[in-house]
């Protein structure tokens, strides 16, 4: 299974755009189309990738004994009870990142990929040591942003460092799109952020209060099969990474009432 | 122009926010990729035109150089509009071997 696994970082540059959140979706959606994946918390500073599945009270050991052979990587590994298909690797202690190298970084996925079909890496934001080490891991990226200026110019600056590592494919999710506010011309389009960081599209998250609700809970939206705009996005997203062949949401058409169709009327080019 | 477009120029609201947003990121993007500060290009603007008025007569006021990026790939443009004399000739200074009939010179990196 080693060599066909495939290692795919979640990473963003700038904070709280998404990263985590998408990383347990995907997680869960990859596992319930019966698809053997781990998740990899890479943030050892902050983390939180275990609370947004809803498995903090049941971590035992984490990555730092892992690599320090004080335990094994399965007495690690938290298997998720609803989807057993999908199991966590927690970040450990945040001293870690005093003396974690890229080789141990490594190391780690190394495991994983002979156990898993697909590794999830869950990166910290930022582009110093712990993006480095999680980057030295991977094959393939996704880089989660937002359509704000601030999050695509971090977006740019780690596609770039993506490309120094030949990393390949990088693809881009754009998370927390609001149509209304597009069709109102009052947030990049989707078509915006993508001519901008020139990275292919592999798909967009539309704003959703379901999601603060189910990371309240600690279950991904994907996880209870809910139909809520992002649940579908998140499910659309893990059926792309598959490599079937899902049309993108338009966002211009989300909405069918009187008041949508106005506003795209609003914005028809005329001259 | 869109209809909101019309509505925001008859009503003198202010322009929607996506375009200010896409402006600025591309303008701040292409400086970012470059690892070049403001002052370097503006350094280096002025480089390029003096070695260039060297040659030819350019219209120093018109010329720009700025930075444009298309699918991750960064070019140096430089747009220098050449003079010329009554008789439509291109002007250009003492003796040179230069023989460019070209209106504008681009030059990319």
């Amino acid at each position: 299974m080693s060599t066909n696994t495939r290692t795919i970082l979640i990473c963003s540059g700038k904070g709280g755009v998404g990263k985590t959140t998408l990383t347990a979706n995907l997680g869960i959606a990859l596992a319930k189309q019966g698809v053997k994946t781990a998740v990899l918390d890479a943030d050892f500073g902050l983390r939180n990738l275990d609370l947004l599945l809803g498995l903090e009270n049941r971590i035992v050991y984490t990555a730092q004994e892992v690599l320090e052979e004080s335990c094994r990587l399965d007495q690690a590994l938290v298997k998720h009870k609803q989807e057993p298909n999908l199991a966590l690797l927690p970040a450990g202690n945040p001293r870690m990142l005093d003396w974690l190298k890229p080789e141990d970084m490594q190391r780690i996925v190394k495991m994983l990929s002979d156990q898993f079909e697909y590794v999830l890496i869950d990166c910290p934001a930022g582009v110093e040591d712990g993006f480095k080490n999680a980057v030295s891991a991977s094959k393939e990226a996704i880089v989660v942003t937002n359509p704000e200026v601030s999050a695509v110019r971090d977006a740019d600056r780690v596609i770039g460092l993506l490309n120094t590592h030949s990393i390949n494919p990088v693809q881009l999710v754009l998370n927390r799109v609001r149509p209304n506010m597009i069709a109102n011309q009052e947030m990049l389009s989707v078509d915006d952020v993508t001519d901008i960081l020139a990275l292919p599209l592999l798909g967009l998250v539309l704003e959703d209060e379901q999601v603060i609700v189910s990371t309240n809970r600690g279950e991904p939206l994907t996880l209870s099969g809910s139909k809520s705009p992002a649940a579908r996005c998140y499910s659309n997203i893990a059926s792309r990474l598959k490599g079937e062949d899902i049309p993108l949401i338009d966002p211009s058409k989300e909405g069918s009432r009187i008041r949508d169709k106005f506003k795209r009327l609003m914005q028809t080019k005329i001259f | 122009m869109t209809l909101r477009d019309i509505l925001n120029k008859l009503l003198r609201r202010q322009e929607a926010s996506a375009n200010t947003a896409r402006e600025r990121l591309q303008l701040v993007l292409a400086h970012d990729r470059t690892d070049l500060s403001p002052d370097l290009l503006d350094q280096m603007r002025r480089e390029i035109l003096e070695v260039v008025a060297k040659y030819v007569e350019i219209d120093i006021e018109e010329g720009a150089v700025s930075l444009e990026t298309e699918d991750r790939m960064t070019a140096l443009v430089a747009n220098l509009p050449i003079r010329r004399d009554p008789s439509g000739a291109i002007k250009t200074k003492e003796l040179t071997t230069i023989d460019s009939s070209e209106e504008q010179t681009q030059t990319n990196n």
